[in-house]
């Protein structure tokens, strides 16, 4: 048994200088940058609404909040990095469209009621997506995760704090409220990826101790946990099919259009074209500042 | 070019600096202000350090347990490897 095997064995962590196979090596490399794309992008839907949040209180959380989805695509592309890659590589390839990032991130944020619902649904998600990522088998990937967990239950209960002032608000206000969970609750189920059935990749992770939960058991979770907070936001689940089942003590729920999964997935979403313009357009107006900056570090400081 | 840094944090008065992660920067003082926006946005430290991570010298994880064996067979470096007779309470 070679020493990797056996620290998978006794599920201890792998650290960035042993030895790996290289399927474990790129799979990671795969995931995190996937994951460090999906903070950086997953800044856009709500950092539209800084300049036109309804008070200051409410501007000052959202810009704390989108900050620290910044500070999330940073670490996680330092932890990609000890697997041997260039985070300017990893950048080419969100860029050029040869890696993803998470699929909910490429449908519009209509209302301000959307970014209330972003923070209880997409960071709801997120939180029961990436808890078991904290005792994930690769060291750097796992510390990352600890550290983005701590900060992700802030994103959760200002979202639903945002969220549940306008539900219990006026007429118009609960309307829009409820409006956006219509549109943000099948996207959020469609977070945790395909059925299992339709997984092929699962099984390997869940092997080298990268995965330790399947998609559709974190799915109804999620489901388990959301359904009575929807209850308190007196907000109604847009799903025909969602009841109790006391036998399994879980809520049955329907169908995810795992279809229109794979149009957004493969770039026919509605705002795929638009958040990686977006991007790339913010990466070329920045280059003056890291071309300023090396310029001022090559001459030694000197003004 | 922008260069990698390794980022320490001593997260209160009495502890040592820990390393926390890393992050990219042209120079030394960049690098200790975006360790501040990256590392401590909730107060987590009260001094940073910052380290080009070309800097550090690493023992090799391939010679793990030649390079720290020197330590295993010297039972004589702990306490418990000595019996002390009941009449002494406390040693
Ligand atoms: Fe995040
Ligand atoms: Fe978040």
């Amino acid at each position: 048994m070679t020493t990797f095997e056996q620290v998978i064995e006794d599920l201890g962590r792998v650290e960035p200088r042993d030895a790996m196979p290289d399927d474990y090596r790129a799979t990671l490399i795969r995931q995190i940058a996937q994951h460090a794309h999906s903070e950086i992008i997953g800044m856009q839907p709500e950092g539209a609404w800084i300049t036109r949040a309804p008070s200051l209180r409410r501007k000052a959380i959202l810009l704390a909040k989108v900050q620290d989805e910044a500070g999330h695509g940073l670490y996680l592309y330092a932890a990609a990095e000890t697997l041997g890659v260039d985070r300017a590589d990893l950048l080419d390839a969100l860029h050029t469209g040869r890696q993803k990032y998470s699929s909910i991130f490429n449908y519009p944020s209509l209302t301000w009621a959307d970014v209330g619902t972003i923070g209880w649904l997409v960071d709801g998600a997120a939180i029961v997506n990436q808890v078991p990522l904290c005792r994930c088998s690769y060291g750097p990937y796992a510390r990352a995760m600890v550290r983005i967990c701590k900060e992700e239950s802030f994103h959760q209960r200002q979202g639903f704090e945002s969220l549940h002032a306008l539900s219990h608000g006026t007429p118009e206000q609960h309307a829009m409220a409820q409006d956006a969970l219509d549109r943000w609750w099948w996207p959020a189920l469609m977070m945790f990826g395909p059925p299992d059935s339709a997984s092929p990749n699962s099984e390997r992770s869940t092997a080298w101790g990268i995965k330790r939960f399947s998609n559709d058991t974190l799915r109804q979770r999620f489901v388990d946990m959301t359904v009575p907070q929807a209850a308190v936001l007196g907000l109604r689940i847009p799903d025909d099919d969602l009841a109790w089942n006391e036998e399994r003590g879980s809520w049955d729920f329907g169908e995810v259009d795992f279809a229109e999964l794979a149009e957004v997935v493969a770039g026919r979403g509605p705002c795929n074209a638009e958040r990686i313009a977006h991007k790339v357009r913010a990466d070329a107006e920045g280059a003056w500042v890291r071309e300023a900056a090396d310029a001022y570090a090559a001459s030694g400081g000197a003004r | 070019m922008s260069v990698l840094w390794e980022v320490f944090v001593r997260p209160r008065r009495g502890l040592a600096h820990a390393h926390v992660g890393s992050l990219h920067a042209a120079d030394a003082e960049t690098a200790l202000r975006n360790a501040r926006d990256v590392y401590t946005r909730r107060s987590e430290g009260v001094s940073l350090w910052v380290v080009p991570a070309s800097m550090i010298t690493a023992s090799s994880p391939d010679e793990q347990d030649s390079f720290f064996e020197p330590a295993g067979d010297k039972v004589y470096r702990h306490p418990t490897f000595y019996e002390v007779p009941d009449a002494v309470d406390q040693m």
